[in-house]
């Protein structure tokens, strides 16, 4: 009964946590430098992290460092054709990159803030209209060079704390015992590929959806491959305008998103099928802009059926709440591309079955792969960032050992109960907007219209 | 185990004796979901508890390492779990345990932190040695679960005073001696439900807040605040609490001038004093109180 109690305690914690990979036997503590946190992989949410860590009071005198594989990008001026990755950042993340001075840069750089986002069906006129009272910022439009160059320069600012090793790959690691043995080192050593070792009391895995950390550590991973590639490109519209919605339409072939860069600009992500996202690639410009207004603008897969059902409903709605029906909007045309700007990536879903182990943590898509319809994906790892510096500096401050699964498992909880509800929810809208089935159109549309009428977005 | 079949390959010159004790102990006090999980988790509670009444007394502290430039002592430290949080926050810390086999287990586990290998420091040896041995003071004096198990409390009490730089801080974490914590302590923790070690307590030895505040104001140490501390077996933490019918901790400071305030006590530092003379005159003789 003692040893079922002290198990229960942990809620089985103790028999869930399986001996990590390959134990070894280190008969020689080496003199090196024991880092307090290792950050794997120095991509926007990797280099958010270490920045967080590195201004961090509770972190003063603590020896951060962060691992990238590739060179050091450096951007001298701001080049003036818009990059075609971008990120549409949250309040929510824009309060995390001004915490350590990152969000003054981007200013200073260039952003795009809406105010407004309008989604809607292409099988029904139902949509919803997204937006705040007093049409406060909604989210900000950024592209990933300008997030990566501001992190890059906070992260130079607080070089005493944080040491920053580009072109260094780790190429294996070794996992300590679950409690400590005589000789043997209870820090995770990691080694480059120059053969150096490095040793550390916490590892964070920031290292992407192909995550090197993860699989090493032997955490299971689900995940599965959306038969759907995105295409990504920087259009120029007909005309200069306030510029300040962001449009998703819901394709049968999948989601087509503009999102606005400036008066004149603004960035498409097309989520379509392998095949069709190919064409749309190797097409010509003039056919490529046709294709893109005719997505917007065609009604072609509106049916008589669905059209009367809806129209029903907003009688209704327009009848009891006459300030909450929408008109259907349409987004900008475009004239014209940027050379070389278009661009396909496959799609997928990934989740990682934990997120923490003793002495490892796992954050962005490392943790979390997901659908961009909703635009979620790096918010989401910024929202890791922010939920594990918390827990680190709370811990840091009661001069807890950092890699003690006490409080990691506070962030592992925190961040799963966040993640899996958005994860699932993007999964399941993707799946119900992939079809032309009128029960499903039909269920979507009045869901629609519903949530447009009564919540108050 | 996996780990006992590869050790048994590849180390041949090392006593096989000595590892084997090693493996059970190392295990025992550092495995944070083993035994002792509840000591671990209740740094939660003292931790916060003596670093925050800590940072009362001074001006300002450096981030990052809020209790540089303190000196602690920490009394029966056991297996280090107190006595490392203490050394990370940037305190010089001393260890003491009786029992070599946990200063063992302490001094090993900190060795392989090169930053906390120089904060602190293990002895075998009783306070009362330590107040013989050296007459350095100290900022704090911290006596986590251990005045429940010491022979004379107003004697451990008196010592604790002494090892105090005027206006140090003494802090104690120990169980009531209630009917509700035989049941709950002795009887369910310890033989039900095996959240404390068999044998760990004796009831007749568990001391009353009442008890340890009047020993504490008749010594010199100005007892500051009492609080109930609570644990949830079922979550395994700790919780602080307005009842101190089981566990409490108690933090008292020294006056801050050097005269003992009751008189009742003179003849009793009369003799600390004389002893400790001899002590230097003769250093041969080791006089235990």
């Amino acid at each position: 009964m003692a040893a079922w109690l002290l198990g229960s305690r942990c809620g089985g914690a103790a028999s869930r946590r399986a001996p990590l990979g390959s134990c070894r036997w280190w008969s020689d503590a080496s003199a090196d430098t024991v880092y307090d946190v290792v950050v794997s992989g120095g991509g926007l949410v990797g280099a958010a992290m270490a920045c967080a860590l590195g201004y961090d009071i509770h972190f003063h005198d603590k020896k951060i460092l962060l691992l990238e594989a590739g060179p050091k990008k450096v951007m001298e001026k701001l080049p003036e054709t818009y990059s075609n990755r971008v990120s549409s950042i949250s309040p929510g993340s824009a309060t995390l990159l001004s915490s350590f001075g990152a969000w003054d840069h981007i200013c200073n750089m260039r952003y795009r803030a809406f105010r407004r986002m309008q989604v809607w069906d292409a099988c029904s006129e139902a949509l919803i209209m997204f937006d705040k009272d007093n049409l406060d910022d909604m989210g900000y439009i950024v592209e990933n060079d300008v997030i990566m160059h501001a992190l890059t320069k906070q992260l130079e600012a607080v070089s005493d704390r944080v040491t920053v090793l580009y072109r260094s790959k780790a190429v294996s690691y070794t996992w300590p015992y679950p409690f400590p043995m005589a000789d043997s080192s209870p820090w995770v050593h990691i080694t480059l590929g120059d053969g150096s070792t490095l040793q550390t009391k916490l590892l964070i895995g920031a290292d992407g959806h192909n995550s090197g950390v993860r699989q090493a550590a032997g955490i299971q991973n689900v995940s599965w491959n959306y038969d759907q590639s995105a295409v990504v490109a920087t259009l120029h519209l007909s005309e200069a305008t306030e510029n300040n919605v962001a449009w998703q339409r819901f394709l049968p072939s999948g989601p087509i998103a503009l999102l606005p860069l400036s008066d004149t600009l603004s960035s498409l992500v097309w989520s379509t099928s392998h095949k069709h996202a190919a064409e749309l690639v190797s097409m010509d410009e003039e056919e490529f802009v046709d294709a893109i207004n005719s997505a917007f603008w065609s009604d072609a897969n509106h049916t008589e059926f669905i059209n009367s059902a809806g129209s029903m409903l907003q009688y209704a709605f327009a009848f009891l709440k006459p300030t909450k029906v929408s008109a259907r909007q349409l987004p900008p045309s475009v004239a014209r591309i940027d050379d070389k700007s278009r661009v396909l990536f496959p799609l997928g879903l990934g989740h990682a079955a934990e997120y923490v182990r003793p002495r490892l943590a796992l954050i962005g898509d490392a943790a979390h792969r997901v659908h961009p319809l909703a635009g979620q994906g790096v918010n989401m790892g910024f929202g890791d960032v922010s939920s594990l510096r918390q827990h680190l500096s709370i811990a840091a401050f009661n001069g807890q050992d950092l890699g003690s699964m006490s409080h990691l498992t506070g962030y592992e909880t925190d961040r799963q109960r966040h993640n899996t509800a958005l994860l699932a929810a993007t999964d399941l809208l993707k799946r119900l907007y992939s079809t032309r089935a009128t029960p499903l159109v039909l269920l979507r549309t009045w869901g629609l219209q519903a949530t447009n009428a009564v919540s108050p977005l | 185990y996996p780990w006992t079949r590869q050790y048994s390959t590849s180390q041949t010159t090392v006593d096989s004796s000595e590892i084997k004790t090693f493996l059970t102990l190392a295990h025992k006090w550092w495995d944070e979901q083993g035994a002792y999980a509840p000591l671990h988790s209740m740094n939660d509670l003292r931790v916060p508890f003596i670093r925050d009444n800590l940072l009362k007394t001074v001006a300002n502290h450096q981030p990052g390492k809020p209790l540089s430039g303190m000196k602690i002592l920490d009394v029966g430290c056991g297996g280090g779990l107190l006595t490392e949080p203490l050394g990370r926050l940037g305190a010089s810390v001393i260890g003491i345990d009786p029992v070599d086999e946990n200063i063992k287990t302490a001094q090993h586990h900190k060795s392989f932190d090169p930053v906390l290998d120089k904060k602190i420091e293990y002895r075998v040896c009783s306070l009362e040695e330590i107040m013989e041995e050296t007459t350095e003071t100290f900022d704090a004096v911290v006596a986590s679960e251990v005045v429940e198990h010491v022979l004379n409390l107003e004697t451990f009490i008196q010592c604790c005073y002494q090892v105090l730089k005027p206006g140090g801080s003494l802090f104690i974490t120990t169980i009531n001696k209630t009917q509700l914590s035989y049941v709950l302590g002795i009887v369910f923790a310890e033989q039900i439900a095996g959240i404390v070690p068999k044998g760990t307590h004796t009831w007749e030895k568990f001391v009353s807040p009442e008890k340890l505040e009047s020993i504490l104001e008749s010594n010199g140490l100005s007892v500051q605040i009492v609080a109930g501390m609570l644990y949830n077996p079922f979550s395994g933490c700790w919780h602080w609490t307005e009842n101190t019918s089981l566990n409490y901790a108690a933090y008292a400071v020294k006056s801050s001038d050097q005269e003992n305030p009751v008189s009742a006590e003179l003849v009793l530092k009369g003799e600390t004093e004389e002893l400790q003379a001899e002590a230097s005159t003769n250093p041969n003789v080791h006089e235990k109180l």
